[in-house]
């Protein structure tokens, strides 16, 4: 059997490149995916030790995670794209109107 | 107990009048297709101009509900008067107003004979002015909010005389105070209409002040503020032989009377009080408003009478300024600023009567004071009418023959407050001064038949130069006489002034004294065998009591006929005299430069102060310093955050990320302890 140690190592691995795909990168599709890495990072972590600890609980978690993600993806490519309409652009920094 | 006689209706009536004219007064105004006319505009200008006449019907509205809701006042409290026992008291609470611990106020009223002669005064006398103010206020602007404000100080003063506790009295104390205030300034245009409306509510809120504390320590000393607690709870109290806490609340209620009572020292308000329309000045400072301060003195009667040093206080103030008052009307020449010094001057008559313990003679003379003096009053708004505006004695005379009736009915109101019998004035101010006498306050007694001396002679003086001699201008000769409405009035006043006093004929002229016996319940033999002065003398000497009054009386004619040879025989005279004490005329002319006085001694410093320290420094520097730093900190606090919005998603993820390794980090240390 894979030592739970293996997976939480594996998800940690994932939530940083997702983490710094989030911070560092500027196509704003590419920032997207990397949200999308973290919440799956985290769905790893959910099902390792669901399946550690013998309970079905945080499977609940996971399925919600994903349904939100879902979700997400829907709303957050439309905005995308309406972005793109707009400003023929998809560099994040391009992208900042909202401030002081 | 029997069945409440429901005397909240008494001040609801004129309340909801005052409603009814605030809310649609303003839209009767416009039904009529034309604006309402600007006031003050036009200043005094009675008789004159016709600007008001377009919208008669919305001020019949207006006016048919101001005097029609005093008037089912007034007839509620006759029916009251002629049903009711007064052998109580009649307590009647209508509901909770505070709780707090133990203090406990009600809307409560109290009706015993003392609140029923005022409200029927008040009420009735109301009514009267209100029908005259109808005729008088016909063209002038702001008709709707004349008779508001008239109905609102109506309700005011009638919840002033019937409340049931001395905080409810305190709300009706203000109250009058903001309708003085607001009719005063009815001609708020003009500057001195609207100064001297500041100055009353100011120099009032001085004796507020004192009134405010005296209840406190009354709240101390009874642990409540209803009558009938603070009675009983004085009432098992002693007579204070030296100054103790009830003479301390004595006195306090005293600085409160001698504000809203126009008494030496914060009299100075109440003469330039007669900027406001001539009915107002005979509705609120001359019957019913300023003689609150008499109604107070005389409800508190149980505290005076155990605090002997307050009570003389009470009677020394009130012969003071009765002299002194009385000095200063000789020579004024603004007809109305002599009724006003002659009403401060009557007001002091009747704190003489209550500091002597004489409460009923007090009263006596307020009902009185009230009839003749809203005659004078009203008369000389007649004459005011008539003269097209014009208030200086000075440019009138000859006006017998233009508007008799207004002079037949003035004549009478002279005759009453001269003291010539069998007018009301002679009873109520023979018996003051006759118990001032027997109760061994002869000094007193000497002020005030100098006083009566001198009455009698500016009365007379300012009767001979209104009606007398001849014309000495162009509206004394076009003088008309005034409406019915208003001469009605004068003449029902003139017939109350005459038989108005017939309800207290003395036992020496072999008279019943009625108002004393419907007062007893009021100010009657209390529990701890303390008998007023009042009660003592009656049976003593007839024979001196006569005489005394005779006295008076004489005292009276003399000042009549000195006012007759100065001012109608000898009218040259006059002169010369006033030129030969040219220094003593002139003090009185500027009325003992009290005004200026006040304004070097005590305006003028506190100005000063207020400006320099108060302003400059703690205004300025400690609050708005305050302030201003505290936004100042904020803004720069807020200019070094706001850097903190880029509008770059990166910047923010990077915070995001660092907030959440913050965070882990210290879960981390945390748990690692």
């Amino acid at each position: 059997m894979v030592p739970i140690s293996w997976y939480l190592v594996l998800s940690a691995i994932l939530f940083v490149m997702g983490a710094a795909g989030f911070v560092f990168k500027r196509n704003i599709i590419t920032v997207f995916m990397s949200i999308e890495l973290m919440l799956n990072a985290v769905n790893l972590s959910f099902v390792a030790f669901s399946y550690l600890l013998r309970s079905v609980h945080a499977q609940v978690f996971v399925f919600f995670v994903m349904v939100v993600a879902a979700a997400e993806a829907a709303v957050g490519l439309a905005i995308i794209i309406r972005v793109y309409r707009n400003r023929q652009s998809l560099n994040v920094d391009d992208i900042d109107l909202m401030k002081f | 107990m029997e069945a409440t006689p429901n005397l909240w209706i008494i001040p609801l009536l004129p309340l909801a009048g005052a409603a009814i004219n605030g809310f649609f007064g303003p839209r009767e105004h416009k039904s009529s297709g034309q604006l309402p006319v600007a006031s003050g505009q036009h200043g005094h200008t009675a008789g004159h101009g016709h600007e008001g006449s377009h919208d008669l019907p919305a001020r019949g509205f207006v006016h048919s509900v101001a005097i029609g809701s005093v008037a089912l006042a007034f007839l509620y409290a006759v029916y009251l008067f002629f049903t009711v026992t007064f052998e109580h008291p009649i307590v009647e609470r209508v509901g909770t107003w505070i709780i707090a611990g133990k203090f406990d106020a009600g809307f409560s009223f109290y009706l015993d004979p003392l609140s029923m002669i005022m409200t029927l005064v008040v009420s009735g006398v109301g009514m009267l002015i209100h029908i005259y103010s109808a005729g008088y206020m016909a063209h002038e602007g702001g008709y709707y909010r004349y008779f508001c404000y008239l109905n609102l100080f109506t309700f005011f003063m009638l919840t002033l005389v019937l409340a049931g506790n001395y905080l409810l009295l305190f709300v009706g104390w203000e109250g009058v105070g903001l309708c003085s205030y607001l009719l005063i300034g009815f001609w708020f245009k003009k500057k001195s209409a609207s100064d001297a409306g500041k100055k009353a509510f100011l120099v009032n809120r001085i004796g507020d002040f004192g009134f405010i504390l005296a209840l406190i320590l009354m709240f101390g000393v009874a642990g409540s503020l209803d009558f009938e607690k603070v009675f009983a709870a004085v009432g098992r109290l002693g007579v204070e032989p030296v100054a103790g806490v009830l003479t301390a609340i004595c006195l306090l209620l005293l600085v409160g009377a001698t504000g809203k009572s126009a008494q030496i020292p914060l009299y100075v308000w109440l003469p330039d009080a007669m900027e406001g329309p001539t009915p107002v000045s005979a509705l609120i400072h001359a019957a019913t408003m300023v003689t609150a301060g008499v109604y107070m003195t005389a409800r508190s009667a149980l505290l005076f009478e155990r605090a002997p040093v307050a009570l003389s206080t009470v009677a020394v103030v009130g012969c003071l300024t009765a002299l002194f008052a009385a000095s200063i009307g000789l020579v004024q020449n603004d007809i109305k600023r002599v009724l006003a010094y002659s009403t401060v001057s009557q007001l002091g008559y009747m704190f003489l009567g209550c500091g002597v313990a004489a409460f009923s003679a007090g009263i006596f003379h307020l009902m009185t004071h009230a009839f003749f003096k809203a005659l004078l009053f009203l008369g000389s708004g007649s004459v005011i009418h008539a003269m097209a505006g014009q208030q200086d004695m000075r440019h009138m005379g000859g006006l017998k023959s233009k508007i008799s009736i207004t002079y037949w009915t003035f004549f009478i109101g002279c005759l009453a407050i001269a003291g010539v019998p069998p007018f009301a004035g002679f009873f109520s101010k023979d018996e003051i001064l006759w118990k001032a006498y027997s109760g061994g306050h002869t000094t007193l007694w000497g002020l005030g038949m100098l006083t009566a001396a001198m009455t009698a002679f500016y009365m007379f003086r300012l009767f001979f130069m209104t009606f007398h001699g001849e014309h000495r201008s162009e509206e004394a000769s076009d003088a008309h006489e005034s409406p019915p409405s208003m001469t009605g009035v004068l003449v029902t006043l003139a017939v109350l002034s005459i038989i108005g006093g017939l309800v207290g004929i003395p036992h020496a002229w072999g008279g019943e004294n009625r108002i004393e016996k419907f007062l007893e319940p009021a100010f009657g033999v209390h529990e701890t065998g303390l008998t007023p002065v009042a009660l003592t003398e009656h049976v003593a000497d007839v024979g001196t009591e006569r005489l005394f009054s005779l006295w008076a009386v004489l005292a009276g004619i003399a000042g009549i006929t000195l006012a007759w040879f100065l001012y109608v025989a000898r009218p040259r005279l006059t002169e010369e005299l006033a030129q030969s004490f040219s220094r003593i005329h002139k003090t009185l002319l500027n009325k003992y430069y009290v005004d200026e006085i006040y304004q070097t001694l005590i305006v003028n410093p506190l100005v000063s102060v207020s400006r320099s320290l108060l302003w400059q420094v703690v205004d300025v520097g400690v609050i708005d310093g305050a302030a201003n730093g505290l936004a100042g900190s904020a803004r720069g606090f807020g200019g070094w955050a706001r850097r903190l919005q880029s509008g770059h998603i990166r910047s923010y993820a990077t915070w995001v990320l660092l907030g959440a390794v913050f965070v882990l980090f210290f879960m981390g240390v945390l748990w690692a302890k």
